[in-house]
């Protein structure tokens, strides 16, 4: 196969950091011009699919590359969820402050869960946190004079400066903490530590063998999947308003294991697909679609359902490696179609690669210095 | 002649309501009615009222809770077949949130950003609509009428949240001072769901009924009920309680009487009426007696169950064939909901349903021809106790108080009363004991309610 | 005295009930090595079946019959048409098409039955048995359940030790590769397990039901707890699944009773946690040896 060769001022920056850095800036422009463009409600669901993006990122760093399953995701959902809801009754300190403690509250939370729970394998470990999704929300029923019960913990959103819309400013919110994480995890399974999660799933005894600390490295996913799932709660309670019970069902946990694999496993950019589809899939087109029969209202009930559940395997069949590998599927095909009819306009992009290059360099290159606070 | 007619499918109304009306109609049919009237609200033309609720229509909270909207579609559609309120025709768009509190704030955020509704009425359950209750008052959209007995309806920075049944602290409270009357010096156990609805119905208990004699406090989380309550029972039965009270929804409610049954446990059961009634929870229980090749008969038999449990009613008996709401509920259902009617006749449910829509279209009747949001909410404050509605107490609205019936009556199921007949079986009827009673959630005493049961508007009763 | 074995006796017939869906969980994980999440609702369906048959008035055993005659064929169908397309995937990719079913039947049940709720007809009675003068926790049926299941433990564990059937399904399973090189037909043993896992299924629906309450959703609960089971007594040993199913039913019993129903769950969380830190893949898993 012939390699397309882009012009150096179009190609990706070679530092894996920067290049994320890069495509952080870029989906920071397009969400500002999409949401712009979009009504309140649709804000709202862009704010969702943001808010979903970040748990399924966390997931799939845990799932997708390090290899430990888990159902539970929704556990701590609910423990960053109900870190903003005591901040606000209790006190009112800056929203970023109140995040970062939702963060550290549900990554100690996760460390806690996590040092039986990465001991155990596959199915065993899916087991467990699949009854941790299960229990731990229902404290809130319990001691509902602490965590508000069914009626809950206020948790409005941020004030928004100025004359902006509070939804758009929320939803802006959102997508920056989302893209700021994918960004930051970006930077993480290209480093030390990504190696180490994927030698831990591919083979624990090699890894071990070859000096990765396999204990460790199974902790630190875990941890970082629970503190991704913890920001998502918090920020998913901003928008509803409220956090109580009821919020954090069985079935949140297994939308976004489902977010996580249709996507594609192991992929950040399949966060956003699997977020899209756990936002729209079930409580949208799969009603759309079920209006389109004119069911009776039990049967139309339903028919939503049933597609949501069709769409679900039918996705799964059609494209074993999620929606970001069947892109990448289609995009090889596309690519090798293209390089051959357009084989003479290449060479030429190809001869002006050279100078370009050395221009484009030194921008990215002065920006390390700055940015690189590992 | 026609005015006459006019004024009788109207008589909920004032007189000049109904002139009003048909001024309004005829203004309508003359095509220059759309620039009468006020400025125009969201969700209202002269010709219709847009209004939504979510509810829960699939999943585990389905059960029961799916025949209300469909019922209250009822009488929306007996309204528009007679006219509309003030010409215009309800349309109600109820949709699915499966009882989760995530999916009711997109449903509802739905409803109001997209469908332009004018208000949200008859949503069900306290944890999903506390969800949406600080958007829809910052919308200032009316969230009305919400299907919950919690006393957080009723809270000054929400004035356009309103609820519409007793407060489960009534009920407790009332259920409470029969028990303490009644069952004096007996030892009374509870078994209350572990949430706001099983904890404000202890709390109205535990104001009436006196500490030392509550022998035993059980509870059960309904999020996760599989199976039947034997441990529960099994305590209740060890403690010794000879009264037990169930705060319990319609499934935990036969999964407590199979097991208690099963040890041959038969206290006097005070079931509060969220679980009490006898075609919901009758048919859980036929698996008791029908063994293999069981028939219907067996089936009903296994009702036996419920047999002498006491309860409390804010709405007429199914059974109670001389109440002339309980007839125009079964036309109205007949007539314009057939499908749910053949499926389950009319059960709590479904009369539920209805009484809540009776109660929406007294209260856009009081709101007047130039319907607005704010006006809405104005007019329930102002007549809201005066509406004409199924209930056996008044509704306690004013401008401060924003929850629904003030109380209700101390009523048995009873194999000796008329039976309820739904397409689903022949269940035990109830008979009343005591009341109605009324009361607030707070520390007021419980007061008999002196004052008389409505009947329905002359049109309704006449034409459904 | 009385109270503690009445919470024993409710623990060991839930436990059982747990059990006999756990057993279903064990023969697809031992056949095919995949987590069936549909479990339940494969079982809620044939269940829903048998309850349309018993209301034509044939009788309560015939009706038994038909529902595990078709979850026999449902087993199969399921295997055949939506797990071979998955079967040589990521394991994940398995796990959601089987929540998609889950979905799907749900909803399929919903459409064509209603939502409501309902009662189930029992094969026995369900008053207690009379000791003495006083009536105990446990009634005819749960002796039946007790019976059913453990009939289907023995004849479980007899297919994979003493059949060539069942040594055959488990080579297909575990080493597929080998197993066809072997000559052994790969492919169908697999859609058997599928099926018998499903017949084992739809017995198990109708056990619970009639100690439930019965819905689209009944087995949702039921099926956590059984899965909880059988990660206690190890995914791939039918005995394990029976005494995990007794372990999680007398936990949630004694938390129920003496530390109040509420916190049930994280009572189960709680000994979950503690069962896999002594024994990392339950009670009675046999000790894999790690690839290297």
């Amino acid at each position: 196969m012939i390699k397309l060769r882009l012009p150096g001022w179009a190609r990706l920056p070679r530092q894996p950091m920067l290049r994320h850095l890069l495509f952080g800036a870029l989906g920071a422009l397009f969400f500002y011009l999409l949401s712009n463009s979009l009504s309140s409600f649709n804000n709202f669901q862009l704010g969702e699919v943001a808010v979903y993006a970040i748990a399924i990122a966390g997931l799939s760093v845990l799932t997708g590359v390090n290899g430990q399953i888990s159902l539970g995701q929704g556990a701590f959902l609910a423990v960053g969820a109900y870190t903003i809801g005591e901040l606000e009754v209790h006190q009112s300190i800056n929203l970023v402050f109140q995040l970062l403690i939702a963060v550290a509250v549900s990554a100690a939370v996760g460390f806690i869960i996590a040092v039986p729970a990465t001991r155990l394998r596959g199915p065993y470990l899916a087991g467990m946190t699949l009854l941790l999704a299960l229990a731990l929300p229902f404290l809130s029923d319990k001691y509902s004079s602490f965590f508000g019960g069914d009626q809950g913990l206020i948790t409005l959103p941020p004030d928004a400066p100025g004359s902006i819309d509070p939804q758009k400013w929320l939803t802006w919110i959102q997508l920056l903490c989302a893209l700021i994480v994918l960004v930051l995890l970006g930077n993480l399974l290209s480093s030390r530590f990504g190696r180490s999660f994927r030698a831990v799933r591919d083979n624990e005894v090699a890894a071990s063998l070859a000096g990765v600390h396999v204990a460790r490295t199974k902790v630190i996913a875990f941890v970082i999947s629970a503190a991704c799932a913890g920001l998502s709660g918090a920020l998913l309670v901003l928008s509803t308003g409220v956090v109580n019970t009821g919020e954090f069902p069985l079935s949140l946990s297994i939308y976004i294991l489902a977010g996580m694999v249709l996507g594609g496993a192991g992929t950040l950019t399949g966060a956003w697909w699997g977020a899209i589809l756990v936002v729209y899939l079930p409580n949208q087109w799969s009603q759309s679609l079920a209006n389109a029969f004119h069911a009776n209202h039990l049967v139309g009930a339903n028919l939503a359902v049933i597609v949501f559940g069709a769409v679900l395997i039918i996705v799964m069949l059609l494209a074993p490696a999620g929606v970001q590998g069947g892109l990448r599927w289609l995009g090889h095909r596309l690519v090798t179609v293209s390089t051959v009819t357009k084989l003479g306009s290449n060479i030429s992009v190809a001869l002006q690669d050279q100078p370009a290059s050395k221009q484009d360099r030194g921008g990215p290159d002065s920006e390390t210095a700055a940015t690189s606070v590992d | 002649m026609r005015l006459t007619s006019r004024r009788r499918a109207f008589g909920w109304a004032g007189r000049s309501a109904v002139a009003a009306t048909v001024l309004a109609m005829v203004t309508a049919g003359l095509g220059w009615g759309g620039t009468a009237g006020a400025a125009p609200t969201t969700g209202i033309t002269s010709k219709s009222i847009n209004i939504g609720a979510t509810v829960p229509l699939t999943g585990a909270a389905a059960p029961g809770y799916d025949e209300i909207a469909p019922a209250m579609n009822a009488v929306f559609k007996w309204v528009n077949a007679h006219g509309g309120v003030y010409g215009r025709k309800i349309n109600y768009n109820y949709v699915d949130d499966a009882y989760n509190p995530s999916n009711t704030t997109t449903q509802t955020r739905k409803l109001v950003l997209q469908n332009q509704i004018f208000a949200d009425v008859g949503s069900l359950g306290t944890p999903t609509q506390a969800a949406v209750q600080a958007f829809l008052n910052a919308e200032k959209v009316p969230q009305l009428f919400v299907e919950s007995g919690c006393n957080c309806w009723t809270n000054p920075k929400y004035p356009y949240t309103t609820g519409w049944q007793p407060p489960y602290t009534v009920d407790g409270k009332i259920l409470g001072a029969y028990i303490k009357q009644h069952f004096a010096g007996k030892k009374v156990g509870y078994l209350s769901q572990d949430d706001e609805f099983g904890q404000d119905v202890v709390k109205g208990l535990d104001m009436e009924i006196p500490a030392s004699q509550v022998v035993s406090r059980q509870t059960y989380d309904v999020a996760t009920l599989a199976g039947p309550l034997t441990t529960q029972m099994s305590a209740l039965q060890a403690a010794g309680a000879q009264v037990v009270v169930l705060a319990t929804v319609p499934a935990a409610t036969a999964l407590a009487l199979l097991p208690a049954a099963e040890i041959g446990y038969k206290p006097q059961f005070v079931i509060d009426a969220v679980g009490a009634d006898p075609p919901t929870v009758g048919p859980l229980l036929s698996a008791f007696t029908s063994k293999g090749g069981g028939n219907a008969s067996q089936a009903s038999a296994a009702v036996g169950l419920l047999d002498g449990a006491i309860t409390n009613a804010y709405l007429p008996a199914e059974n109670d064939a001389s109440n002339p709401w309980i007839a125009v509920d079964k036309k109205l259902l007949q007539k314009y909901a057939p499908s749910v009617w053949s499926k389950y006749g009319l059960d709590g449910n479904t009369e539920y349903g209805l009484a809540l829509a009776y109660t929406f279209v007294q209260a856009l009747q009081a709101a007047g021809k130039n319907l607005t949001r704010q006006g809405l909410i104005n007019a329930i404050a102002k007549s809201g106790k005066r509406f004409v509605t199924p209930g056996l107490v008044p509704l306690s609205y004013t401008s401060k108080v924003h929850y629904g019936y003030e109380g209700d009556s101390v009523v048995q199921i009873s194999p000796s009363a008329p039976p309820i007949v739904t397409p689903n079986g022949s269940f035990p009827g109830e008979t009343t004991l005591a009341g109605p009673f009324v009361t607030s959630p707070g520390k007021g005493p419980v007061k008999k309610y002196a004052g008389k049961a409505s009947t329905p508007p002359r049109k309704l009763a006449t034409t459904a | 005295m009385r109270l503690f074995w009445n919470i024993t006796l409710g623990g060991v017939a839930e436990g059982m009930i747990f059990a006999s869906v756990a057993l279903g969980l064990v023969l697809i994980f031992r056949a095919t090595n995949v987590i069936n999440f549909a479990q339940g609702a494969m079982a809620m369906l044939t269940t829903f079946i048998a309850f349309s048959v018993f209301g034509k008035g044939v009788g309560y055993w015939p009706a038994f019959v038909v529902a595990l005659a078709c979850g026999l064929f449902l087993g199969g169908l399921v295997q055949l048409v939506l797990i071979r397309p998955v079967q040589n995937k990521p394991p994940l990719n398995a796990v959601i098409v089987t929540f998609g079913l889950l979905i799907l039947l749900e909803g399929l049940a919903g459409a064509v039955w209603g939502n409501s709720n309902r009662g189930f007809p029992a094969a026995f009675s369900q008053s207690g048995l009379v000791i003495g003068h006083t009536a105990i926790a446990f009634s005819h049926f749960d002796i039946f359940i007790v019976v059913a299941v453990l009939v289907l433990v023995v004849l479980v564990a007899a297919l994979f030790r003493f059949t060539t059937l069942g040594l055959r399904m488990r080579a297909a399973a575990f080493a597929p590769e080998a197993a066809r090189l072997l000559g052994v037909k790969v492919s169908w043993l697999l859609t058997l397990g599928w099926s018998f896992a499903a017949v084992a299924g739809a017995l198990a629906g109708l056990l619970v039901a009639p100690t439930s309450v019965f819905s689209p959703t009944f087995m949702d609960l039921i099926l956590v707890y059984a899965f909880t089971a059988a990660v206690i007594g190890g995914l791939d040993s039918p005995v394990g699944a029976v005494i995990g199913g007794l372990v999680t039913g007398l936990a949630l019993a004694y938390v129920g009773g003496y530390l109040g129903g509420a916190l049930e769950p994280i009572g189960a969380l709680v000994m979950l946690i503690v069962v896999l830190m002594i024994r990392p893949e339950g009670l009675f898993a046999r000790p894999t040896a790690r690839r290297v």
